[in-house]
């Protein structure tokens, strides 16, 4: 494998970086869109070139940018994103009944094994996918026609669907989470969905048994093992062994439990990266030290990686999408933070680098290993 | 019927995402409306449907405002004729991004 690509969006723009194995020196491209906040970017792990991103304004609504030659080009697609049949109402925060409206996309996952098949989590919550590369969006209703989605309700960001696992071993499987209604699995595609929260607890929630209402932040599995998911909830680190029917709690001797994202190592199942976060009312690392937390034990052991990464004074956020691991075989751990530095550990978290230090604020980083 | 020549003035984020100047012309036939000349502008640059208004109900997005004849049009019912002077092409209808945010 020769390099990798690093896709970072932001709040002003989207910025392509990109280096050898060696992962120690870069090139930065960019800012595409410039002015615009970038939810979230992602390249077909079917073809490289082909990337996808979320393109949002509170002015001028939503875009939906295509790329096929790696990030050099785009060329926007669909943007109508129209509910199927009925919409019918969620719960607003005071617990009113309010209608679903589309707001933007919140995250893009392409499909792994068809370029021109790509998923969009959206806020309201709904899934829609697209067939035809992008160029029109269709939604898979079954999920926001839950028999729970009257009760949903937005957390403080929006009720956003802000993660798609796909199951690389069953294609029928579909894992999302969504804020602050928990998280959903389909086995058949989309059509139908169950919620998958058992095990979960909230001190907001007053039911130990609820359904839903969960403000889950992030969901990883590593695909060797896709059964394994990892949870990153607005407080507390999960873990799952049976894709989501239950859930255990692996927070351990993390300095705070709250935080945003989580990831798995690309080679090792059992070993997981979070960001803890002060708390829900600050949403800075505790005592000024920005730290990476790993668990090489699937959870509830956890060191601190700190080697290359600011040790005092730092107050910043790293969002639910803004890290991502490589494929190369010294696995490479990556990084955005709200104070626009994009981190790269080429050694699974051991060294930590810079790769930009001045972005605007980073929503979103995925990386693309490349042949 | 002749078709009249519209011209259109962009907010710059659009402007860039049509690929285009800051003023275009349009070509409207019949009375020369707001939705007539939404219309238009979208007929001739798809890539901005849904960036003006809505889609679906084709309302105006919020932090969008229509000026025309140092006259704000906004709240004006979209069948309205714009004013003579936007029909003859002597002045723009302007589309325009609200003041605010960072």
């Amino acid at each position: 494998m020769s390099g990798v690509r690093v896709l970072v969006g932001t709040r002003k723009g989207a910025f392509v970086l990109e280096s050898d194995s060696a992962r120690a020196k870069w090139d930065v491209a960019g800012p595409f869109f410039g002015g615009w906040e970038i939810y979230h970017m992602k390249g077909s792990p079917v073809n490289p070139n082909r990337i996808y991103a979320s393109q949002t304004s509170g002015w001028f609504g939503q875009i939906v940018q295509r790329s096929d030659d790696g990030g050099k080009t785009w060329e926007a697609v669909g943007n109508e994103f129209p509910y199927a049949g009925e919409t019918g109402t969620h719960q607003w925060y005071d617990g009113t009944p309010h209608p679903w409206e589309f707001k933007r996309v919140w995250h893009i996952e392409p499909s792994l094994t068809d370029a021109d098949t790509v998923y969009a989590g959206v806020e309201d919550a709904a899934l829609f996918r697209s067939t035809d590369a992008g160029a029109s969006w269709h939604e898979l209703p079954g999920l926001r026609t839950h028999a729970t989605g009257n009760r949903w309700q937005p957390g403080a960001g929006g009720l956003g669907l802000h993660t798609i696992l796909l199951d690389p071993k069953d294609p029928k499987r579909i894992t999302i989470a969504i804020s602050a209604a928990g998280a959903f699995r389909s086995d058949d595609g989309g059509e139908t969905w169950k919620a998958a929260n058992k095990g979960l607890q909230s001190k907001y929630l007053p039911d130990p048994n609820a359904e839903v209402g969960f403000c889950v932040h992030h969901l990883a599995h590593n695909p060797k093992r896709p059964e394994t998911v990892y949870m990153q909830l607005h407080w507390n680190v999960m873990r799952s062994d049976d894709a989501g029917d239950s859930w255990r709690l692996i927070s351990g001797n993390l300095p705070s439990d709250f935080g945003f994202p989580v990831e798995v190592h690309a080679h090792d199942p059992e070993t997981v990266y979070v960001v803890p976060i002060k708390s829900d009312s600050e949403h800075y690392p505790p005592d000024g030290k920005l730290r990476v937390y790993r668990s090489r034990t699937g959870g509830t052991e956890w060191e601190a990686l700190t080697d290359g990464l600011p040790q005092e004074d730092c107050y910043v956020n790293v969002l639910r999408d803004a890290m991502a691991v490589d494929q190369l075989s010294s696995c490479g751990i990556y990084f955005g933070t709200t104070g626009g530095q994009v981190y790269v550990s080429p050694d699974s978290g051991d060294h930590w680098q810079a790769i930009v230090r001045d972005l605007p604020a980073v929503l979103s980083v995925e990386v693309q290993t490349l042949p | 019927m002749t078709a009249a020549m519209i011209r259109v003035v962009l907010p710059y984020h659009l402007r860039n995402l049509a690929q285009v100047g800051s003023e275009v012309a349009v070509a409207v036939e019949g009375t020369v409306t707001q939705r007539a000349v939404i219309d238009a502008v979208e007929a001739s640059y798809p890539v901005l449907r849904g960036t003006i208004r809505d889609h679906a109900t084709k309302q105006r997005r919020p932090f969008l405002r229509y000026f025309a004849c140092e006259s704000d049009l906004s709240h004006e019912p979209p069948e309205n004729p714009l004013p003579q002077a936007v029909a003859a092409g002597r002045e723009p209808f302007m589309v325009v991004g609200a003041i605010a945010g960072g």
